[in-house]
């Protein structure tokens, strides 16, 4: 198998004096669906946001395409092609649907890109309700074509890791759905994922592999056979109808 | 008052008022982008004034000692960061080039060339060359390292810049006023008014520049990042917009629509040292108007303080700068009924 996109070792972080992350260490290879699950506060917005380096971590490593990050600025990691879609999306809601995407590639621009256009022209492939709103305020958008927006803002970055965030979050099962099916084809344009869900059962049906995360620790991994099988994550977050 | 004193009076007014709208628009930019008051604002028309009057009195304008002075001392501050961290040499180079290399290159051309005998023009862009970059400068040396305060705080540490740069103003030009050479000693008759070219300068410069700002936000890849840095500033971070370069950008054309006001308005009304505080505090009555985010609302409402200013002091002159700040009570009354309390992020 190859190296992974990205290795976290023994990463801790604590806001203040109170730890949220505790020596967890998981490897994301490239063309790999890799899900984080786990309850509410048990810190993974915290992981997603110590590797993007929006949170300073308090100590362990992160290597990102082979070689260890000494500096995590968020702008640094952007270049080297990490993106983030948070959890609660942060679009720029007084701009156009069109302008919103066009700042996706703000760093590919900075970095000498010019491709912005046949990007832009990929994302409106993926997601063509975008397409169909591309002149309209982001902020009057649904709140499935809200994600859709920050998903694909994200992809016009070219990324080599995506990283979302609870992209289900207060969407329609339809439109959960919808999206869940956008993240598996994405694995076809190589681009590797870290899925952060509350939603164990759609993100265990698409991702390779799997870590299960409670109040700050790695409890269990594997591959997302076992995950499912498991009986304590079945009985934890599988349960009857799945869902939270 | 009949009607040829009325329309002299609203040449004044709108005169005056483009100005003011030049600086509100600039502090409405800074305070969406890095969330400051920037009052030292005013300051930077004073700077850019009074360094073109240095220029055509032969003299060696303070603000060059200036630039000098806080381009070493953000040199030693990158240094000292740059050693506690590996690589960034790209940056540091960069820092350095801005900060040491160009003001060295400005004193030679300052010191050794005699730009009192340059024209007009030239004079003109150098006087800029000297004062802008002290607004990204001062960025770099006094809101960079308070980026997660809160506005409160930056809006002491404003009243700090401000109190210094008047002292240093004093300490550089002296007490007494300058006035420049108009632009154009042309004059037209429209009617029983005689509108000065220097007049027709001001509206025209001010129009373009508010132009030239509106296609800026709206076209280039820069301005949008800008917009999106006050919209959604966690938003623009994750794009890999740095916070800290768009809060330069912004203080950088802050200190150009200052300096270049200052520049625009020295052949008409005299600039002392203190000027640009007034001057500033005006475009900050008509920012308020656009309740520090619309910059149409806040153009209008600087062309309603320069009417308001320019009528008062006719019929009450005493009182006219009273007037114009006391406009600033029945505005701040409409905006709190008008509009919903937004409560300020926290970050």
């Amino acid at each position: 198998m190859d190296a992974p996109i990205l290795e976290v070792q023994d990463l801790c972080v604590a806001y203040g004096k109170v730890e949220a992350l505790h020596h967890v260490s998981l490897a994301v290879r490239a063309g790999e669906i890799v899900t984080v699950i786990g309850p509410n506060g048990a810190g993974k917005t915290t992981l997603l946001s110590a590797i993007m380096g929006v949170l300073p971590r308090s100590s362990g490593t992160v290597s990102f395409l082979g070689s260890e990050q000494a500096d995590i600025e968020v702008e640094r990691m952007v270049a080297l092609g990490m993106t983030l879609v948070p959890e609660k999306r942060e679009l720029f809601g007084e701009m156009s649907v069109e302008d919103n995407l066009l700042l996706g590639a703000f760093m590919r621009r900075r970095l000498g890109h010019r491709d912005e256009r046949q990007t832009m022209d990929e994302v409106f492939g993926i997601f063509p309700r975008l397409k169909e709103r591309r002149g309209q305020r982001a902020g009057t958008l649904s709140g499935g074509e809200r994600q859709m927006l920050a998903v694909g803002r994200a992809l016009m970055a070219k990324p080599k890791l995506l990283m979302l965030d609870e992209p289900s979050l207060g969407l329609a099962p339809l439109i959960v759905r919808e999206i869940f099916h956008v993240i598996g084809n994405l694995r076809k344009t190589g681009v590797a994922i870290l899925l952060v869900e509350q939603n164990a059962r759609a993100a265990l049906q698409v991702a390779d592999a799997g870590y299960v995360l409670e109040t700050g620790e790695v409890a269990i991994s594997g591959s997302s056979a076992e995950l499912e099988g498991n009986p304590r994550i079945v009985e934890s977050y599988l349960g009857l109808g799945g869902k939270r | 008052m009949d009607l040829q004193i009325a329309l002299l009076l609203a040449q004044d007014g709108v005169v005056n008022g483009a100005i003011y709208a030049l600086l509100a628009l600039a502090l409405v930019l800074v305070f969406a982008v890095t969330r400051v008051i920037f009052i030292p604002q005013g300051e930077f028309v004073a700077f850019g004034a009074l360094t073109l009057a240095s220029f055509q009195t032969a003299k060696v304008p303070g603000t060059l000692w200036l630039l000098i002075g806080m381009g070493a001392v953000i040199s030693i501050i990158e240094l000292a960061a740059a050693s506690r961290r590996r690589g960034g040499r790209r940056r540091l180079t960069l820092a350095l080039g801005w900060n040491l290399a160009y003001p060295a290159v400005l004193a030679a051309i300052v010191l050794l060339a005699k730009p009192g005998q340059w024209p007009l023009a030239v004079q003109v862009v150098l006087a800029m060359a000297l004062v802008v970059p002290l607004g990204p400068m001062i960025y770099r040396l006094v809101y960079q390292p308070l980026a997660s305060a809160s506005v409160l705080v930056l809006l002491i540490v404003s009243v700090a810049v401000h109190l210094a740069l008047v002292g240093l103003g004093l300490l550089f030009f002296g007490a007494e006023g300058s006035r420049t050479p108009a632009f154009s000693e042309a004059s037209f008759s429209l009617g029983d008014v005689t509108v000065t070219g220097q007049t027709l300068w001001v509206i025209g410069a001010s129009l373009l520049l508010i132009v030239g700002l509106y296609i800026f936000f709206e076209r280039s890849l820069w301005g949008k990042a800008l917009r999106a840095t006050a919209i959604n500033r966690v938003g623009a971070q994750l794009m890999g917009i740095s916070t800290t370069q768009a809060g330069k950008l912004c203080f950088l054309l802050a200190a150009a629509i200052g300096a270049m006001s200052g520049i625009l308005v020295a052949p008409i009304t005299t600039i002392y040292y203190d000027t640009g505080f007034l001057v500033g505090l005006k475009g900050f009555v008509a920012a308020i108007v656009g309740g520090m985010i619309s910059y149409p609302l806040a153009a209008a409402g600087a062309i309603l303080v320069g009417l308001l200013e320019s009528f008062s002091s006719f019929w009450a002159s005493a009182f006219k700068e009273v007037i114009v700040f006391t406009m600033i009570i029945p505005v701040l009354l409409w905006r709190s009924m008008t509009t919903r309390h937004v409560e300020e992020e926290e970050e």
